[in-house]
């Protein structure tokens, strides 16, 4: 149910076309990275704006091809997409004219092998895993934001993929509806034993959910440093109110990685620079 | 008087509180009530001046016949089985033209989009046909086909292709490209990925120009019919005109508007049916 994913030396540019002069160049996005994920591991990845972490998962999710070292995954080099991962990203990217239900099924179609009832089958228990039951035969218009991203996460675990890449999954919800699906997310892991590789720009998140947060630095993207985290999430999850957040741990784990970012911060481009340095697919989406 | 300013401004639930309520913002079942009545009313003002100005003599009651004269004619013309004869040779010529565009336009419209070197290679000549009138190309279909139905059929066909060709190739091209990364991870085949993402994607836009393409059909064909034909509303309306039968062309131009009206509700109707996901 899980796989080691590891990254040697990987590098990534793009052909782009300066804002100013025009004239066609290379990016550098992300510049021998080295990142190794064990199995059933729990790792979020931060990192300033338009550092690249976006990148690496398109890399390891096998829509992009690098431009320089290896992906491998359970030591076979990725070379496409595949069914032993899936990817949740930031706008939900649910079929709209589908309903929840269908829209879990619509993975189910892909992966194939299954009979209709089969999926039908299938699609309710991965709908009942994210809470949704009642809402399967909603359509996406008619459910919030964190209700989509849970479909969406119902329908990347639906067909059992031994990796789960998530591209800063819980950015576009509200604070509340954020805390309570990080804290599902980390029930679901634990429950499916499925490596998880989870971006995002927020600190506390990325020290609440990870069992390592990989710090990236400012472009060209690297991994700076990966932080153990050791906390009692079981406590936090499980029900039994505790404030894990305002523990005394959590505030010393949040501080480091946030001067390491600081420090990223500080070295980067001057703030003129900085509409460039946004993600693209930031700016489109806000 | 009730004005935009006071309706755009009118209190109301915001979105959250719709979300919350599960329910949309109304006005009272009052409100639309008078609404439609308001509406009867305006076409019954318009009839009754149409049918009072040529009585009092302010128009000539020779060219614009009062309404119950037009009326009476009209019934008459349907009782006799005439009308209907032309009816359906209408119906028949732009449903044929109109089907055949649809057939022929999605499945090009589609190919242009998904393919670039097909896109490429397209545009420029679909460009120059798509800015040559329909009705300027007419002598050209006559000479080619002859005065029968073929024309008839090629010139609807002919202007019912680009707003059909047009808004499938904008509905295919504008597929959420988030939709497709997730296709790709899904690792669905190219076909699966047009049938199962893409098309129905596409599909309300698509709408949008097969319902321009319905408004057309009719224009289009009445013209053709008034150059040249033996039956038809377009050919009825030239034919009376000429011969100087004034309420049945008044007949006829009503059937068409009518005619125009029900083939658009149809497909508005239609549309909606598909495009029901849409928030």
């Amino acid at each position: 149910m899980s796989s080691r994913i590891t990254l040697e030396n990987v590098g990534q540019t793009f052909w782009v076309r300066g804002n100013d002069d025009k004239q066609l160049r290379e990016f550098v996005a992300l510049q021998s990275l080295d990142l190794d994920v064990a199995p059933g591991e729990f790792l979020t990845v931060v990192g300033p704006s338009g550092c690249g972490k976006s990148t690496v998962l398109d890399l390891i999710a096998g829509l992009a091809k690098p431009s320089g070292g290896s992906l491998t995954i359970d030591g076979k080099p990725i070379t496409g997409p595949g069914l032993d991962r899936s990817v949740v990203f930031q706008q939900y990217t649910l079929l709209p004219w589908r309903t929840a239900q269908a829209n879990v099924e619509f993975a189910l179609e892909a992966r194939g092998g299954l009979s209709k009832k089969e999926r039908a089958e299938r699609a309710r228990k991965y709908l009942d895993l994210v809470g949704l039951t009642e809402f399967a035969s909603r359509f996406p218009h008619e459910l919030s934001g964190g209700m989509k991203q849970r479909v969406a996460i119902a329908r990347s675990l639906s067909y059992e993929p031994q990796v789960l890449l998530m591209d800063e999954p819980f950015g576009a919800l509200d604070a509340q509806t954020r805390e309570r699906l990080q804290e599902e997310l980390v029930r679901i892991w634990q429950r499916t034993g499925t490596t998880i590789v989870f971006i995002t720009h927020d600190i506390e998140e990325a020290v609440f959910l990870g069992q390592r947060v990989a710090v990236m630095s400012a472009r060209p993207g690297r991994i700076r440093e990966v932080v153990a985290i050791e906390l009692d999430r079981e406590a936090a999850v499980s029900g039994r109110e505790r404030d894990l957040r305002s523990t005394r741990e959590f505030a010393d784990y949040r501080h480091r990685i946030w001067s390491l970012l600081r420090e990223q911060n500080l070295r980067a481009p001057a703030p003129a620079d900085l509409p460039d340095a946004i993600d693209d697919k930031e700016l489109t989406r806000v | 008087m009730s004005s935009l300013l006071a309706e755009k401004t009118q209190a109301r639930p915001n979105p959250r509180q719709e979300e919350s309520a599960k329910a949309k913002g109304a006005s009272p079942r009052r409100t639309t009530a008078v609404t439609f009545s308001r509406g009867i009313l305006g076409v019954i003002a318009f009839l009754a001046v149409w049918e009072i100005a040529p009585r009092a003599g302010l128009v000539n009651d020779y060219f614009i016949p009062p309404f119950h004269v037009v009326a009476h004619t009209w019934w008459e013309m349907m009782r006799s089985g005439e009308m209907e004869k032309h009816i359906r040779a209408s119906l028949v010529r732009s449903a044929a033209g109109f089907f055949a565009a649809i057939a022929i336009a999605i499945p090009l419209g589609a190919a242009i989009a998904w393919y670039r070197p097909v896109r490429e290679f397209l545009t420029p000549v679909l460009e120059i046909f798509r800015n040559t009138a329909a009705l300027a190309i007419l002598p050209v279909f006559t000479l080619i086909f002859g005065i029968g139905e073929t024309s008839k059929i090629a010139i609807v066909l002919y202007a019912c292709f680009f707003p059909i060709l047009l808004s499938t190739i904008t509905g295919v091209a504008g597929v959420d490209p988030q939709l497709l990364r997730s296709a790709r991870v899904l690792g669905l085949s190219p076909v699966a990925t047009f049938r199962k993402v893409v098309f129905p994607a596409a599909i309300p836009t698509i709408f949008t120009g097969i319902r321009i393409s319905g408004a057309a059909a009719i224009l289009v064909l009445i013209a053709a019919e008034m150059i040249g034909a033996t039956a038809g509303l377009g050919f009825l309306i030239n034919y009376s005109n000429q011969n100087f039968l004034i309420p049945k062309m008044y007949a006829a131009i009503v059937t068409t508007t009518v005619l125009g009206v029900f083939v658009n509700y149809a497909l508005v109707a239609l549309e909606r049916r598909f495009s029901r996901w849409r928030a």
